[in-house]
């Protein structure tokens, strides 16, 4: 079947089998920053902003998204390289099999919530698993991005370390 | 390994309700589940035209679409204070948020499955399920019957009269299936207690003994605990076995009540 | 003291990562992203039974789905037996394997190799085809396998290249003992004596990247293979092996690796694809499922330990017997050699005042999923149990046993017999002891405190140690060339799975060259081009590896002198190397370093390349301390880490945000594996935690805060002082969360995972 969808901007078609799933469809299509991981929409690896919204890219039909917009990393890497510069900082990208879902669902994340807590920080991405960093890295590297946000006079709200 | 023949969009939902009488074909909820499945679908039916995707406000009633997500649930003002945060409570331990922004209501209650925990919350909020062909009835009801039967959930109504509610759930990791699941709740003056992830499919569990007729304090939320955690069919599986199960659901039960209590 | 190196430029900082922000910014870098799409796909056909003899197989129908493109059988494979392990000739693990067997001896073993054209093709084809099996009873019990009647390998081609005690006739993979003293004397002399077992399972690595392997022909009709592996130059030589071609003829290179932890130091996927091309001339490509990993990868050996532990009643070791069972499953990846691990890498650390010892063992075949190489290969197993027992002992001594060990443990200079009577020259554990009680407040927090809820917070404390590369058999090699202007190309046989070996060499190289890191480039592994590294395992790059680094510098500094010394008319012992040039030592001129490139690139000269080997006939262990502090839910046994306190003495951190990483990553799968990651197989031999569904590691809301110091100590065998990391990290959690949930609840749980379940159980036993 054909399918017409908005990717990174661009609109697109291409054929694909009614079960073909949008991991593998925008893989097809050259944004291979997506990665599959499980196969059992555990580990967060393949997430994509569906309209915006982060999702699992390997439970989600092509056909379905057929009509929507998709956006992966390849599509987001002004706005991703500035704070990825400091999970760099950190050492905390280690493999980086993980670390373009782990930057997508950060990037929705900061979208919803510019300002978060450690806590809500863990339980927004608790479905983002890493086996390398032991994830208080990564907490680091996004605490460190927001504190220098806040220097160069970002958004407000309370702090910690 | 998953195939599907066809996808399609149907326009309405006799349309929709038509195509599902074809035992190869599904309807799609969130696609957790099903793409786990080693099945050979005709067709899948996606329900994304048919505006089931929106949480609406009546003064009696929240009615939930059935392709609203579990993030929707998690995250709305309405849902929150009617449930005083038990809804939140009841699905953000579900795997992650991308994940929950695909699951959706209508698949998390169709399937009936054994861990659910909107099953769970659900059947301690009387909510009642609009089924295409088979109409309206209770939720509790919906739950017993048979799987082959083919309709469409189309809509969930969470009756707005005011009611106390809690939410637990026990889990091996913050994010896995649950142990159990225990949703406990008070309208005009019954009190309803749900245990669900026994393994098997949540079951409500009224006060028959009137265990807390006499007023909800330390003793009688004791005794009730008890008496549920007695009587609820429970088993084992991978996470946990029966004597875990029946440990905990004491435990729960009792905790439950008593922050439904404190508020 | 340590000799703390305050002059170093680039060692010892934090530099990041050299492929950080392409990696972070999703670049194509993984063997899927740069390996052409349009290969053959390769699948396999895996058994049903734990134990079977294939009778027939029938092809026919799954051969005529359009687009495969090949089906093989146990008939079409060399018929030569070989060893998947990533280890060096002669593999001390037996040569039990054939690509495909007519005895399938897991569930999940491999069948039949299945190529097409696309997934779906390779799918249709695998449904379609018909075995026969003869059903064999099958060993799934590893305590009854030794000299069951049921032998996992009868076979006559069986054989083990080296002397470990196997016999395939007793269904053993290796067996031995180590000892010194009169251990049963001392032990009956001793006024307090422990003994217990202690059980660990079969946990995976998980990492995230599954195992793969691409292979096609290149222009010289040779084997090309592209795998994410640990090891290159061993795959090469185990492909040979098992296709029965000549080295000569296969060349492996790796490309950016999702994650190893061990599991890619064995030869999984390599060689169905590799058979693939060889047979069809084509491209081939083989990307292992999640749930494949989970049932045919290479876990570790799941292992029972038994420890006797004996002690006078002022708190003084005097004596420790260890014996362990390893199940290696139905090949003996690894086996004869982690078990090693188990007693050499725990009862050492007791070597204060330790009388005697001894350590026997008994690795045996079974028919489960083969095991492998896990980070921490055996010594996490033995330290779980040692580090329990002795915390059971300082219970029963009621000794704290933060005292008891710094009593008993190993300190700098001292001998230690049961670790090949190797010498601790750097030995900061007690200083790691003392740091980490301060840190932690171990004095306040090990008194259990019950909480307002009900919930109690408890602490537990255990110390661990590895090694650093395997003595006198690793070999690590580097070249390092001096490019066009100035800068330097360093090329190694190291394999960078994540880890930052790259970066951490390279930091070396620069460090020795005086230049900044982002001069050297570095490029690997690739068995045509890098010099010979037998790979990124036991703990080596840093130590061996980085030693060679060292070596090859100085080398190529002689040379860059000799041919400055030739420029500038002078001999080379009147030079200085600095840097950016060479200068004459009397102020009388210089010659840059871009010169001497260009010279060096321009007629006659000698190459400006040095290569240089190590191998180390030591190898220093790193050691640590670890703290937990946890929140115990008594009514639901539930068991939250809020707090881990680890210090490291891992000699000099070349880079200690690299060093403190691998700290935090191994200190969360070290939680994972104490409370979470479980295997079950039933029956009938299948794994129940066959995929991230079933099988939890610990996401970032179940492992609490970390806190990592280093308490450096100086290696004067290591490059830059520096000892290992990779592997000692994951050793510690375990047995202090073990430790925590004693001092919670009064009770000792020997077996892993503790799943809330065993935490409540054992609270309502001990109350009956």
């Amino acid at each position: 079947m054909e399918i017409k969808l908005n990717l990174n901007g661009k609109a697109i078609t291409a054929q694909a089998d009614p079960d073909t799933l949008l991991l593998d469809f925008v893989r097809a299509q050259g944004c291979v920053s997506v990665k599959r991981g499980c196969d059992t929409a555990n580990c967060g690896l393949c997430t994509v902003l569906l309209d915006g919204t982060p999702v699992l890219s390997c439970s989600v039909l092509a056909a379905w998204a057929a009509g929507h917009s998709v956006q992966t990393l390849e599509g987001l890497q002004s706005e991703a390289e500035e704070f990825v510069s400091f999970i760099a900082d950190q050492g905390a990208d280690q493999c980086g099999f993980c670390n373009p879902g782990f930057v997508m669902n950060t990037i929705a994340l900061l979208r919803e919530n510019p300002d978060p807590t450690d806590e809500e920080i863990r339980a927004f991405l608790a479905g983002n698993l890493c086996r390398c960093s032991g994830y208080d890295g990564q907490l680091r590297g996004i605490r460190a991005y927001l504190n220098s946000k806040k220097e160069q006079g970002g958004a407000p709200r309370g702090t910690e370390q | 390994m998953l195939t599907i023949r066809e996808y399609l969009r149907p326009q309405t939902l006799e349309e929709a309700y038509t195509l599902c009488q074809k035992k190869s074909n599904v309807v799609l909820g969130g696609m957790l589940w099903l793409r786990m499945q080693n099945s050979q679908v005709g067709a899948a039916i996606d329900l994304c035209d048919l505006g089931l995707d929106t949480i609406e406000e009546t003064p009696e009633a929240y009615s939930i679409g059935a392709m609203v997500t579990l993030r929707q649930l998690e995250q709305h003002p309405g849902l929150a204070s009617l449930t005083q945060d038990a809804m939140a409570e009841a699905v953000k331990h579900i795997v992650g948020v991308q994940f929950r922004n695909l699951a959706t209501v209508g698949g998390s209650l169709y399937g009936r499955f054994g861990f659910s925990d909107v099953l769970t919350l659900f059947l301690a909020l009387d909510a009642q399920v609009e089924l295409y062909h088979a109409g309206v009835m209770p939720l509790a009801r919906f739950a017993e019957l048979p799987r082959q039967q083919r309709d469409i959930l189309v809509r969930v109504h969470l009756p707005r009269s005011p009611r106390r509610v809690a939410y637990l759930s026990q889990r091996n990791t913050a994010t896995d299936f649950p142990v159990l699941t225990c949703a406990v709740s008070r309208a005009a003056g019954e009190t309803c207690c749900v245990i669900g992830a026994r393994p098997m499919r949540a079951m409500v569990l009224a006060d028959e003994k009137g265990l807390l007729k006499a007023g909800i304090n330390e003793t009688s939320i004791a005794a009730f605990a008890g008496d549920v955690a007695a009587r609820v069919p429970l088993g084992g599986n991978l996470r946990a076995g029966e004597e875990y199960r029946r440990r905990v659901c004491e435990v729960l039960v009792r905790r439950a009540l008593t922050e439904m209590e404190e508020g | 003291m340590p000799r703390v190196e305050q002059n170093n430029k680039v060692v010892g900082r934090p530099v990041r990562k050299k492929d950080a922000m392409r990696l972070l910014l999703g670049k194509p870098a993984y063997l899927e992203d740069v390996t052409p799409a349009g290969c053959l796909v390769v699948k396999v056909l895996r058994s049903p039974h734990a134990h079977a003899l294939i009778r027939e197989i029938n092809t026919a129908a799954a051969g005529k789905v359009p687009g495969v493109a090949g089906i093989y059988t146990w008939q079409d494979v060399p018929q030569k037996r070989y060893a998947q392990a990533g280890q060096t000739y002669p593999e001390p693990s037996p040569y039990d394997r054939l690509i495909l067997d007519r005895r399938v001896r897991f569930v999940g073993d491999a069948v039949a190799i299945v190529a097409a054209e696309t997934e779906k093709a390779a799918d249709r084809a695998l449904k379609l085809i018909k075995v026969q099996y003869d059903a064999q009873p099958a060993v799934l019990d590893f305590h009854t396998a030794k000299d069951n009647p049921v032998l996992v390998h009868p076979e006559e081609d069986w054989k083990a290249l080296c002397p470990v005690g196997a016999d395939n006739q007793r269904n053993l993979c290796a067996c031995g003992s180590d000892s010194a003293g009169d251990v049963d004397g001392v032990l009956a002399d001793c006024d307090v004596v422990v003994e217990h077992t202690y059980h660990t399972k079969a946990c995976q690595q998980a990492m995230m990247e599954t195992f793969r392997t691409y292979t096609e022909l290149d222009p010289y009709g040779r084997l090309h293979v592209v795998s994410s592996t640990q090891i290159v130059f061993h795959v090469r030589r185990i492909l040979s092996h098992a296709l029965d071609i000549p080295v000569s003829r296969i060349h492996v290179e790796k490309p950016r690796i999702g994650g190893g932890f061990g599991a890619k130091q064995t030869v999984v996927a390599e060689v169905y694809p590799a058979l693939v091309t060889l047979k069809t001339g084509r491209p081939a490509r083989m990307i292992y499922t999640r749930r494949e990993c989970q049932i045919a990868g290479s876990p570790r050996h799941e292992m029972e330990v038994r420890v006797r532990v004996g002690a006078d009643r002022s708190g003084r070791i005097r004596a420790m017997d260890v014996y362990t069972l390893s199940n290696t499953g139905a090949y003996g990846e690894h086996g004869p050699t982690t078990v090693g691990l188990s007693g050499h890498k725990s009862i050492p650390l007791y070597s204060g005042g330790l009388e005697a010892f001894r350590f026997s063992y008994d690795v045996v075949y079974t028919n489960q999923q083969a095991a492998g190489a896990y980070r921490g290969y055996g010594a996490t197993q033995g330290i779980f149990a040692v580090e329990s027992a002795v915390n059971e002992l300082a219970a029963k001594l009621a000794i704290d046993p933060v005292q008891l060990r710094l009593r008993n443990m190993v300190r700098e200079g001292q001998t230690m017999p049961a670790y090949y009577n190797e010498k601790a020259l750097a030995c900061a554990l007690d200083r790691c002891m003392l740091r980490c009680a301060e840190r932690f407040d171990w004095e306040h927090r090990r008194i259990p405190r019950v909480q307002p809820d009900g919930k109690i917070r408890a602490a537990g404390v255990a110390m661990a140690m590895q090694g650093s590369g395997i003595s006198g058999v690793d070999v690590g090699s580097a070249t390092i060339k001096l490019d066009d202007q100035g800068g330097y190309s360093l090329t190694i046989g190291a394999a960078d799975m994540g880890t930052g070996c790259d970066t951490i060499l390279a930091q070396m190289a620069a460090e020795c060259m005086d230049c900044p890191v982002d001069d050297v480039a570095v490029f690997g592994a690739d068995t045509d081009a890098s010099p010979y590294d037998s790979g990124s395992y036991a703990s080596s790059t840093t130590y061996v590896t980085g030693r060679a680094v060292e070596k090859a510098c100085a080398e190529l500094k002689r040379k860059i002198c000799a041919l400055a010394a030739e420029l500038l008319g002078c001999e080379a012992s009147d030079l200085e190397f600095s840097g950016r040039q060479v200068r004459r030592l009397d102020g009388g001129g210089a010659v840059s370093l871009t010169d001497i490139a260009t010279r060096s690139m321009c007629g006659t000269a000698p190459a400006m390349q040095a290569t240089c080997s190590h191998s180390s006939p030591t190898s220093p262990p790193p050691f640590m301390v670890g703290m937990v502090e946890i929140e115990l839910d008594p009514e639901t046994g539930s068991v939250r880490p809020l707090e881990y306190v680890a210090v490291v003495d891992c000699g000099t951190p070349i880079n200690p945000n690299l060093a403190r990483i691998q700290t935090e990553g191994g200190l969360v799968q070290g939680i994972g594996m104490a409370l979470y990651e479980n295997v079950t197989t039933n029956a009938l031999g299948q794994i129940a935690e066959n995929s991230f569904m079933q099988y939890k590691l610990p996401t970032r809301q179940d492992m609490g805060t970390l806190h990592v110091e280093f308490e450096p100590s100086y290696e004067p065998t290591g490059p830059f002082g520096a000892k290992s990391i990779g592997e000692i990290v994951i050793n510690t959690p375990s047995p202090a969360i073990a430790h925590a949930i004693y001092n919670a609840t009064g009770v000792w749980h020997r077996e892993l995972p503790i799943t809330p379940e065993k935490v409540l159980l054992g609270i309502l036993h001990k109350a009956k």
